[in-house]
């Protein structure tokens, strides 16, 4: 914290002759003016919603009987929990986020591994490994499905083709398996991005303690598992953390590869089914309430690893 | 030791030599190679799908060395359809470079103070920036589409600038939190002592400092606002459309889409596949919220 610490206990410059409490209470709102613009647009623009939603969850509202709207008390709730799409939709968020987060990052870490090492080409294959992070999520969902996935003239059915000719299995991918053909093409996005930030992990490992192990004998399983997995853990925590964060409210490639068919109808996908085709919107509302009640639960535990890695930071410094 | 959250001591970066270099060393090179082709195949696919015709994109065993033809290209700009490609592109460039540029005016200030001169509380300031991040924006989307529904917002490409702004905003104040708090603070002393103003202090010392975490945070942004489809697919109808949503309208349940789609996916993939390449580093720096030099 050498950069904060020292301005922070640092009175405001203010002007001459002040008492000490008039300092502090304009130095206050000095400090806190940079700050309201981004806050204020934050609250109005991301928690104002979250209050209608819970008023709407309490409403019998649907736009296709709008003479019916009125009070339903905690019917949708009701609704919400004992309607099995729903349920199913959230075992189906947790094994899709579970799933692309875990393989993902140990493909990562893998991949990583590999490129902590010096070889002939080896920024060639980091942009090239890069690249699938960088396709717009929608156009890889697209490419998935149609170019590689599909049974006529997919790319993986015609390597098939290639390796066992005219009589290859052609399987129908996304219909045998729906729910690992979305986990396939998701790990495929996000293992450059765990790639990324584990190899800047690995780069900043102190070499004088690896050069250390050497002397000692100690083998490159050892190194690995008592230096390297150690100082990793940081990084592989942020990975995952971050990775959750946005795999959690996937809709692109729930709706493109499967239209949210075959089980693979995750919540957001639910959700915007519920609002957008079947226009309950007190139900759709009192989903949302109940996703962001579970969100909180997981984010809650979540931040405490942020923060604890935070505080270990600002420890040592 | 700097502020970052995960941060481990920076090095003199350029090259670094491999750590170890064992037996095995040129096999393992060769493995690398074999990965890295292997996750850059389905994009070399795509690109390549998009030079051929759709008869020749459509065969088993694919054909790989068939004629390579524009006509994918010429679909997507609206050949047959008519359908120009402009009008979402533009949508798409306006939303993201748009609410980029609000989203750094309001987080630098912020960032400034969360980290040069904190408020009180500044890491709770800091964590309630993230926990927005969390709560699943899909649990939002109705009343938003009612709000813009009441206000006449619907289909218009300023509701997407404002809720992308949102979307980010938490991201970039984390971002630019840890790379103001490298800004040396003789620098903002020497600034204070000469009487500058905060105005003055951010413009003239920290923004030029710290352009490239500025840059970064920026291309992060982007991309983000770019790639982004829900809200845009909910919100917006014909006027306002992005490339995103443009792109899925490809896909016909009959007759042959596959090299149109591919010419279409790389086209809208095009500016965030040159900005990730043309600032690789940046983007580890991004990712990781700023946490990760």
């Amino acid at each position: 914290m050498t950069a904060i610490a020292p301005t922070a206990e640092k009175p405001a410059p203010a002007g001459p002759a002040r008492t000490p409490t008039a300092i502090r209470r304009t130095g206050d709102w000095a400090r806190r003016a940079p700050l309201l613009p981004a806050l204020v647009f934050l609250i109005v623009v991301t928690q104002l919603p979250f209050v209608a939603t819970l008023v709407i969850s309490f409403m019998d509202w649907n736009s296709l009987y709008p003479d019916q709207r009125g009070f339903a008390g905690v019917g949708n709730y009701v609704d919400v929990f004992t309607d099995a799409a729903l349920r199913d939709s959230v075992v189906t968020t947790i094994i899709l986020t579970v799933a692309v987060v875990l393989i993902s990052v140990l493909l990562g870490l893998g991949v990583a591994l590999l490129l902590n090492r010096s070889f002939r080409g080896r920024g060639m294959v980091r942009t090239l490994m890069i690249a699938p992070f960088l396709v717009v999520p929608v156009a890889a969902a697209l490419l998935w499905k149609h170019a590689l996935f599909n049974p006529e003239y997919g790319l993986l059915n015609g390597v098939l083709t290639w390796i066992f000719g005219s009589d290859a299995p052609q399987p129908d991918w996304i219909t045998e398996a729906p729910l690992a053909a979305v986990v396939a093409s998701l790990v495929w996005q996000w293992t450059p991005f765990m790639m990324l930030i584990l190899l800047a992990g690995l780069q900043s490992q102190p070499l004088d303690a690896l050069e250390a192990a050497k002397v000692d004998g100690a083998t490159a399983w050892q190194t690995f598992t008592h230096l390297t997995l150690p100082h990793m853990r940081r990084y592989l925590e942020l990975g995952a953390l971050l990775g959750s964060i946005y795999i959690v409210q996937n809709f692109d490639a729930v709706f493109t590869l499967t239209s949210g068919g075959l089980g693979t109808a995750n919540l957001p996908y639910t959700i915007y089914t519920t609002f957008y085709q079947a226009h309950d919107y007190g139900r759709a509302s009192a989903a949302g309430v109940v996703v962001v009640a579970g969100t909180i639960a997981i984010a809650t535990f979540a931040l405490r690893v942020v923060s604890s890695l935070f505080r270990e930071e600002e420890g040592r410094a | 030791m700097s502020t970052a959250t995960v941060a481990a001591p920076r090095k003199a970066k350029p090259t670094r030599p491999g750590v170890s270099r064992g037996k095995g060393a040129p096999l393992l090179g060769l493995l690398a190679w074999i990965v890295g082709i292997t996750f850059f195949l389905p994009v070399a696919w795509m690109v390549l799908t998009a030079f051929h015709s759709e008869q020749d994109a459509a065969t088993n065993p694919p054909s790989i060395a068939a004629d390579l033809t524009l006509q994918g290209f010429r679909e997507f700009f609206g050949a047959t359809s008519g359908a120009s490609p402009w009008p979402p592109l533009i949508n798409s460039a306006m939303a993201s470079l748009v609410s980029t540029l609000i989203v750094l005016v309001l987080s630098i200030p912020a960032a400034y103070a969360l980290s040069i001169r904190p408020v009180r509380k500044w890491t709770d300031v800091l964590f309630f920036f993230l926990s927005t991040k969390m709560l699943p924006a899909v649990a939002g989307l109705l009343p938003i589409y009612l709000i813009a529904q009441q206000a006449g917002m619907l289909d218009n490409v300023w509701t997407l600038v404002i809720l992308y702004t949102s979307m980010n905003l938490p991201i970039a104040v984390w971002m630019m939190r840890s790379f103001l708090a490298e800004v040396p603070v003789e620098i903002l002393e020497a600034a204070a002592i000469d009487g500058a103003g905060l105005f003055t202090v951010l413009r003239r010392v920290i923004v030029p400092v710290a352009m490239p975490g500025i840059a970064a945070t920026a291309l992060i942004c982007f991309i983000f606002s770019w790639n982004e489809m829900l809200f845009a697919r909910v919100l917006t109808g014909v006027v306002a459309q992005t490339a995103p949503v443009f792109l899925t309208s490809f896909v016909t349940s009959q007759g042959l889409f596959l090299a149109k789609v591919c010419a279409a996916a790389t086209v809208i993939s095009l500016p965030v596949l040159a900005a990730g390449f043309a600032a690789q580093d940046k983007l580890v720096q991004g990712l990781s919220l700023g946490a990760v030099k």
